[in-house]
């Protein structure tokens, strides 16, 4: 999804290959420097957004180095200075930076070794390590903090000395306590709506009130005769205000939108007809995925039904905000995208300076589910800093923009059928979806993929969304070829060429929605021959870790002691994220009263090598909450002209009463490559529930999200 | 216009109907109260207003003026940390913490007016706060176990 893109172009002349993203940022010191201060500072180009990946990546350092873990300092992410690892996306910071830093730590580390045996004139198999002083079998002993020195570093990594092997990990396989937490629990600030830079003014965006809307007039007189309005920026459908101070600004914006007229038209689908739609607009079609397509089983019977998923939005709790500052050419933005590499290659193209001219540099934000308006905020400021003669300026959307304009995740249609012979084995597996991209992301075009951009007086196109190709995981696609042993399969992705609704990457892309309509589908056929679900799905499952996760879960959950009660189901779903990351299992129960209540989710997932078993946990967790919020409530809301669902009485999401206990089982495999965790739960915690609420009303609901007045419509 | 702010007085400059959370973040520096709507739908900028939990981006300076106003940050330090935020950290009951600062004020009244709430009332006191992350199970959990500690302590 990401460093594969660059993987295999960059570098691959000559050079070996290194281990995940430290392929293409081989010089050691761009990831660590020891410091004489006893401090190691750890630079990497993945970022943190919620996921406490910065704490996993310290754990491999101090493990690697054998330092406390307490000496380890993560430096945020800079063009300035640290490794371009692309986007933090697909679950894949651990095996893409983490194996990267594993090796430059180990690299490091027999570097020092080897300056300590010359110093001390002791051979270095006498040599040990222990909190970075280095003691000689002789009691001779110097440290790393007596030798730091950065030259040691100025060299490209070689990948020839190994990291440790999996038995000795203490550091790296143990929970650990978040590093950025005590700032959010004491309030400090921490975040990127928190900077403060001397001179700075405060700005806010004026969007459209719709998707294509144009501006037709805009009138700044009474605006900018606001006292402390120091600006009024308008750049075609573009506009925004700079003001001295935030209430300022807030006023001055309602104040600016009264004052503008827009014209607009009818351009978004029919929402209650989404899923015809999806199936009926111009596509790019592609065969996925083929097996045995000649195969001349018996069928006798073929089994049909369609699912969809509506557009989702990030929602995110913090509304996307930024800070940019202009000194001549040069433009220093502050931000908390994901990739602030891709960031920078964006703003280059879209103020035609070079991007040695930019600096981007990573502030953490509110939690990050995938491409959200973290880069489309940056280029707002970045254009209103324009107007601000060389004072930072910082911008902040407001909760509307947050939930309209960032980008959403796709709706999706998709039809399964299953060819089933005399006996009921599934001998023939048909998949085929309707979708927008699953990715928009900047730095991956000749354009700007920056929402502004096509807001502009000379717009950028507007870039349709893509689909990473399946072999880096897949986008629409992705965990559409099903886990499971099927003779014949076929899965077919139909991506759509128009997007009235800007759609990008979203926690899990496609897999949300297939693994939920694989898993539904599958709970249908089992209850057709009347078959127990999770037998059937061991039926087909040849992966032993597949089955043990469905055993643990179902195990844990008592599925095979379920006792029948008025109005109460359980049910399964399982998936392996990507078909080749972490495998997840989980059982929900839920209880049907005037709207469905999940009461319980359990469960199992293994993520291969784990780092930080409560970080694991946490992300699983997580995102089966969100899931959860997503199956039972979530979609964003608009009519003919424009997007409604712009505060949260019109997108709801799930509130602390209605959040169901759950229950996480790692199963760990310390000998197995680590796998990322942040994704995996999503799919198959919303098949749980969907399949229990089948088991509690004998009512399929095959349309998310599942509510009241979708099981009204799926009984009649 | 004067503001009692975690026990010491200051002035602030601005006019009366700012919203109180520009003016704790932007004028006093006290960035642990968050943005997050701005219309009392989501919770991130909860603060005490003598004992009451209110949104700070719903609350005009006139009606936080001669009342006591406690954020996040006056709730306990690193050094001195209220039992709650001891407790959020024990459990890891956060991932973004943007939806933090609001939550352990609303905590800090309830446990305040209830030293022993169940869990179903740590819900139903957290239900007017939105976590995008799923972590409201270790939230409880945390809650919970703040109580407990407050409990002994006092019984000790």
């Amino acid at each position: 999804m990401n460093l594969a893109y660059r993987v295999g172009s960059d570098q691959a002349s000559g050079a070996p290959r290194l281990p995940g993203s430290l392929h293409v940022n081989r010089r050691l010191s761009q990831w660590l420097r020891i410091g004489a201060d006893g401090v190691v500072e750890v630079s990497v180009g993945k970022v943190e957004i919620g996921q406490g990946i910065a704490t996993a990546l310290a754990q491999i350092a101090a493990q690697e180095l054998d330092v406390a873990f307490e000496r380890v300092r993560m430096i945020p992410a800079s063009t300035a200075r640290s490794p371009d690892e692309a986007v933090t996306s697909g679950s894949l910071s651990i095996q893409e930076s983490g194996s990267a830093l594993r090796y430059a730590c180990a690299e490091a580390r027999s570097i020092y070794l080897a300056a300590a045996a010359a110093k001390l004139g002791v051979p270095v198999e006498l040599l040990r390590i222990a909190d970075g002083e280095i003691i000689a079998a002789s009691g001779a002993r110097t440290s790393y903090w007596q030798i730091a020195d950065d030259g040691l570093l100025a060299r490209n990594a070689t990948g020839t000395v190994a990291p440790k092997p999996a038995a000795a990990l203490d550091v790296a396989s143990a929970a650990a306590p978040r590093l950025d937490l005590p700032d959010k629990i004491f309030g400090r600030p921490r975040f990127v709506h928190d900077l403060e830079l001397p001179g700075m003014l405060h700005a806010r965006v004026l969007r459209p009130v719709s998707p294509f809307a144009r501006l037709e007039s805009l009138d700044a007189g009474r605006t900018q005769a606001l006292a402390g309005v120091i600006g009024v920026v308008r750049d075609g459908n573009f506009a925004g205000v700079l003001a001295d101070r935030e209430e300022t600004a807030v006023k001055a914006l309602a104040r600016l939108a009264a004052d503008t007229r827009w014209s607009e038209a009818e351009t978004l689908p029919d929402a209650a007809g989404l899923k015809d739609w999806l199936m009926a607009q111009r596509a790019e079609t592609k065969v996925v995925d083929e097996r045995a397509p000649d195969a001349q089983a018996c069928v006798a019977k073929t089994l049909r039904a369609s699912y969809s998923r509506p557009y989702l939005a990030h929602a995110s709790i913090a509304p996307s905000c930024a800070l940019a500052q202009w000194r001549g050419d040069a433009l220093h933005v502050w931000t908390h995208s994901q990739g602030i590499y891709n960031l920078r290659t964006d703003l280059a193209l879209a103020f035609g300076v070079p991007p040695q001219r930019i600096t981007v540099e990573h502030a953490e934000g509110a939690g990050c589910y995938g491409h959200n308006g973290a880069d489309d905020v940056a280029f707002d400021a970045a254009l209103l800093a324009r107007a601000a003669n060389g004072r930072p300026v910082r911008l902040q959307w407001s909760r509307a923009d947050e939930l309209a304009w960032s980008p959403f995740g796709a709706a999706m249609a998709i039809e399964l059928q299953a060819d089933l012979d005399a006996a009921g084995a599934i001998v023939g597996w048909r998949h085929e979806l309707w979708s927008n991209g699953h990715t928009s992301r900047p730095g991956r075009a000749k354009s700007p993929a920056l929402l502004a951009a096509w807001h502009r007086e000379n717009p950028s196109e507007r870039l349709l969304a893509v689909n990473p190709p399946l072999a880096n995981g897949g986008g629409a696609d992705r965990n559409a070829v099903p886990p499971y042993e099927f003779a014949a399969r076929r899965i077919v992705n139909h991506r759509l060429l128009d997007m009235p609704l800007r759609t990008s990457a979203l926690r899990s892309l496609g897999a949300f929605a297939n693994v939920f309509a694989i898993e539904s589908f599958l709970d249908e056929i089992a209850a057709e021959q009347g078959e127990d679900t999770v037998k059937l799905r061991l039926r087909y499952l040849s992966d032993p870790r597949a089955k043990a996760v469905i055993e643990a879960a179902s195990a844990r959950a008592g599925w095979r002691g379920w006792q029948r009660r008025e109005g109460c189901g359980h049910g399964i779903g399982y998936a392996r994220y990507k078909n080749s990351g972490a495998y997840c299992a989980v059982a929900a129960e839920v209880e049907a009263g005037r709207e469905i209540r999940v009461r319980r989710l359990v469960i199992a997932v293994d993520a291969g090598r784990v780092v930080n078993p409560d970080g694991v946990a946490n992300q699983i967790e997580g995102g089966a909450v969100q899931a959860a919020s997503w199956t039972l409530k979530e979609a964003v809301r608009f009519d003919r002209t424009r997007v409604t669902s712009d505060a949260w009485e019109t997108y709801p999401i799930l509130r602390f009463s209605a959040v169901p206990a759950v229950e996480v089982e790692i199963l760990d495999r310390p000998e197995e490559a680590s796998s990322g965790a942040g994704e995996a739960a999503l799919g198959p915690t919303a098949a749980a529930i969907g399949n229990a609420v089948f088991d509690a009303l004998g009512v399929r609901v095959r349309d998310l999200p599942i509510t009241a007045e979708r099981i009204v419509a799926a009984a009649g | 216009m004067l503001l009692n702010v975690n026990g010491a007085q200051h002035a602030v400059e601005a006019a009366e109907d700012t919203p109180l959370v520009y003016a704790l973040r932007n004028q006093l520096g006290l960035k642990g109260t968050r943005y997050g709507c701005g219309t009392d739908q989501c919770g991130a900028c909860y603060i005490l207003l003598d004992d009451r939990a209110v949104p700070a981006c719903d609350t005009p300076l006139w009606a936080a003026a001669g009342k006591r106003i406690t954020t996040v940050e006056g709730l306990g330090t690193p050094e001195r940390p209220h039992a709650l935020q001891r407790a959020f950290i024990v459990e890891q009951a956060a991932q973004c913490g943007y939806c933090s600062s609001g939550i352990l004020v609303t905590c800090a009244a309830l446990l305040a007016r209830n030293p022993d709430p169940s869990d179903v009332e740590v819900r139903a006191a957290l239900d007017r706060h939105l976590c995008r992350c799923g972590t409201h199970n270790r939230i409880v959990r945390a809650v919970l176990r703040a109580a407990r500690e407050l409990r002994s302590g006092q019984a000790a």
